[in-house]
């Protein structure tokens, strides 16, 4: 044996699992692809054009910033590709390509990098991003055409979302039978063959992705299963028990998107599951509130942001009790 | 409630040697005894350099209240004392024995005990010290838990990866475990005791089973309990949740929960001692890990060298890392120097592959840490008070219920060393109580 050669020490644990920061979030894209394949079937190859920009300018800004504040890089962890891949959803792919990484500096630069990168931001990147291109640019962010398969720029057609009809006729009565023709039947709501972003129409791919991180444990199903509920609870007593109403609901706008994949945002939303609950009903409370009284026919996006900045609140008001802790009764007090 | 109680973790169990019952080592060519080998005051040396001493001869005395005294584990001469860093980086003196090769033993006689009072004493003199790591006294503990406790708990959970240590002393002692048992119940009063074991060793859990229906004596009820493989399933306050459903209150001790919770070796140990008056001089270790082609159980004198248990096992590479106990919760030691003591359960020797340092990325508020922690604590809401220094922060945390189990560390994706900085932070805390005593 070599007598000279010290051996490595560490502190406990000397073992440690197998998971990354990469391997989240490369299971994250993972889960986004079914998504991006059905926006691509739906709307066309300039869903994919959409789409690398959005990646390439997220992640080229990521890098950069990194440089320019002298920090590590962190490009190589797919943080910023799940950013890109994200915003790319939220957007129409009918969107003038340039608008896009303005999107991505939105989501990028100001809400993840200034505020100090993975992990610091206080509000979804993706959600900065498409919001900051919503208000700079609202009619080419609603411009919605309706899936054609191969809509090459301008010749898509325009036509109203599922929410937008609904809303339209929320004066009238506000249901899907009142709505009539303009609807599409809930076959193709779940199949995404409606107007809508990219990548939030299609509700089966959404739900293949979402199963996806729960298998995997990326993410804790707490947060969508709250997020739905509540929009599915509101909208039945909204919409006088018509569950139809109900399904228009959960399946229109970006709400599975929202629900699976932003909501469930690490950095964003609380770690602990009591306030998990708390963050994910007030997300779906804000969606209804915005989608039945507002001026908006869609509103996951702005509960959302909504609900990302009052994350710290939530996460000091629930915390947990150690263990141990409980068992003492009150007004007794520890012994040392 | 189960989804959101059930915290720890899932580790990969790598109990190779589960099957195997424990080697004997007689020879070695020397031992060095620490005067502290446990929880508490260091023993004071009474064997001079040049004194010839038998296995099982006193050579450090106990003199505080909490303390264990040190036996010489084999026959040999006494050498210059050595100076020796604990892996806490501690400094203490150790009594160091030149073997004669003869492994002569002193002549032991059962402890007379006919009173509570006698049987503390025997388990000082024994030099017990819990030998499931922690090595606080046992006849402390006894003393602590005399007329609280009502339920004895034996804790064979063994979780942490590798180790078969009590596995095997479950399967080849099991008589001396219900004997200990008997014993300890006897003079505390207790009328109860569970054996503990995880589902990942059911014939252990068989084998107590069908000794616990044979041996038990009507005044007594000793049942084996089924606990589910969970790492830190083994740590004192999971382990009593477990099987009595008791929670511990923060900042108190097992007796105030009414257990009175020890380790299986420990029991078996004093099952032995009871019967022959040999005191603490060997213990079953597991050597595993990738630098060890043979896994093995092995029974050592205590205070052996690593260098001479590593040349009994046949390891030849050097290994990239060395563990005392267990992967989760063991400590490094930088050579083969390093020695065995009463608490340590296993020496695993990693390759390089298992040596190497998961790099550090900043933390993605994942909550990992937090749904891992078995105290339901926030490790990294820890880690951020203790980067920021924050004594406060840390105390409002719960920092010093932390029971260093390293589940946090674990699961981290972003490989932080959390479970390091709440040790520090409650060192923090430590000091600066400290420091308000004093200024």
């Amino acid at each position: 044996m070599d007598e000279q050669a010290l051996a490595v020490v560490g502190t406990s644990p000397h073992i440690h699992t197998s998971r990354t920061t990469r391997g989240i979030m490369l299971d994250v894209c993972l889960a986004l692809l079914p998504a991006l394949a059905a926006g691509v079937r739906l709307f066309g190859t300039r869903a994919l054009a959409v789409t690398a920009v959005s990646v390439i300018s997220c992640v080229g800004l990521e890098a950069l910033m990194r440089v320019i504040m002298k920090r590590e890089q962190t490009a190589g962890d797919f943080s910023a590709v799940v950013t890109g891949l994200l915003l790319a959803m939220n957007l129409p792919a009918t969107l003038p390509l340039w608008m896009v990484p303005i999107g991505s500096l939105a989501a990028i630069v100001v809400a993840k990098q200034l505020f100090g990168g993975i992990g610091q931001n206080f509000a979804n990147p993706a959600i900065t991003g498409r919001i900051v291109l919503l208000l700079s640019f609202t009619t080419q962010m609603t411009a919605w055409n309706a899936p054609s398969g191969h809509s090459w720029g301008a010749d898509a057609v325009a036509s109203a979302t599922p929410l937008q009809a609904l809303s339209a006729d929320a004066v009238a009565g506000a249901t899907p039978a009142a709505a009539g023709e303009a609807l599409p039947g809930l076959l193709d709501m779940f199949l995404g063959r409606h107007g809508g972003s990219l990548g939030e129409t299609c509700a089966l791919a959404l739900l293949l992705g979402g199963v996806y991180l729960i298998v995997c444990k990326v993410i804790t199903p707490l947060i969508p299963l709250c997020f739905l509920g509540t929009v599915a609870v509101f909208s039945l007593f909204y919409g006088h028990f018509d569950w139809s109403f109900v399904a228009y609901q959960l399946l229109g706008g970006g709400l599975l998107l929202g629900a699976v994949f932003m909501a469930t945002d690490y950095s964003t939303s609380p770690a602990y599951w009591k306030g998990k609950v708390v963050f994910a009903v007030g997300c779906g409370l804000v969606t209804c509130l915005i989608r039945f009284y507002g001026n908006m026919p869609e509103g996951v996006s702005f509960a959302i942001l909504l609900m990302n900045l009052l994350t710290p609140l939530i996460e000091k008001a629930f915390v947990p009790k150690p263990f141990g802790k409980e068992k003492t009764p009150r007004g007794q007090k520890q012994k040392a | 409630m189960g989804v959101f109680t059930q915290r720890g973790i899932k580790v990969e169990h790598n109990k190779n040697t589960a099957g195997m019952r424990a080697l004997r080592m007689d020879r070695c060519e020397s031992v060095a005894l620490p005067m502290k080998q446990h929880i508490g005051a260091a023993c004071v040396p009474c064997a001079e350099p040049g004194d010839y001493v038998l296995a099982g001869q006193l050579v450090g005395k106990a003199e505080a209240p909490v303390s264990a005294p040190i036996h010489a584990s084999i026959s040999g001469t006494v050498q210059k004392p050595e100076t020796i860093r604990l892996p806490d980086g501690e400094d203490v003196q150790a009594v160091v024995i030149k073997s004669d090769g003869k492994m002569e033993r002193i002549e032991a006689c059962p402890p007379q005990v006919d009173s509570p009072e006698a049987f503390m004493q025997a388990v000082r003199d024994s030099g017990l010290a819990g030998l499931g790591g922690a090595g606080f006294p046992a006849h402390a503990k006894l003393r602590g838990a005399a007329g609280k406790a009502n339920i004895l708990l034996v804790n064979a959970a063994e979780c942490e990866p590798y180790i078969t240590a009590d596995h095997r002393e479950a399967l080849d002692n099991g008589e001396d475990v219900i004997d200990g048992i008997r014993h300890i119940c006897k003079w505390l009063g207790i009328k109860e005791a569970v054996v503990g074991i995880e589902d990942n060793k059911p014939d252990a859990i068989a084998h107590m089973r069908t000794l616990c229906k044979q041996n038990t004596p009507p005044e007594l009820q000793i049942k084996t309990g089924v606990l589910p493989s969970r790492y830190p399933q083994g740590a004192e306050k999971m382990f009593i949740r477990s099987l009595t459903g008791r929670a511990v209150p923060l900042g108190n001790l097992p007796q105030d929960a009414g257990v009175l919770s020890m380790n299986v070796g420990s029991v078996a140990f004093l099952g032995r001692y009871m019967r022959t008056g040999v005191p603490l001089i060997s213990r079953t270790v597991t050597v595993d890990g990738g630098a060890a082609p043979r896994p093995m159980n092995v029974r050592v004198p205590i205070g052996i060298r690593l260098r001479e248990l590593c040349a009994f096992c046949g390891i030849e590479q050097p290994p990239a890392k060395i563990l005392l106990g267990g992967p989760m919760m063991g400590a490094a030691a930088p050579d083969l120097d390093a020695i065995l003591c009463k608490c340590n359960n296993a020496v695993l020797l990693f390759d390089q592959e298992q040596a190497a340092y998961k790099p550090e990325a900043a933390c993605i508020r994942c909550g990992a840490c937090l749904r891992g922690c078995p105290m339901r604590l926030q490790p990294f809401r820890l880690e951020q008070a203790y980067d920021a220094r924050d004594a406060q922060a840390l105390q409002e945390l719960y920092a010093e219920a932390c029971i260093e189990c390293g589940c946090c560390s674990y699961v981290c994706p972003a490989g932080r060393s959390l479970v390091q900085s709440i040790r520090m932070g409650k060192r923090l805390l430590k000091a600066k109580e400290a420091g308000n005593k004093n200024g």
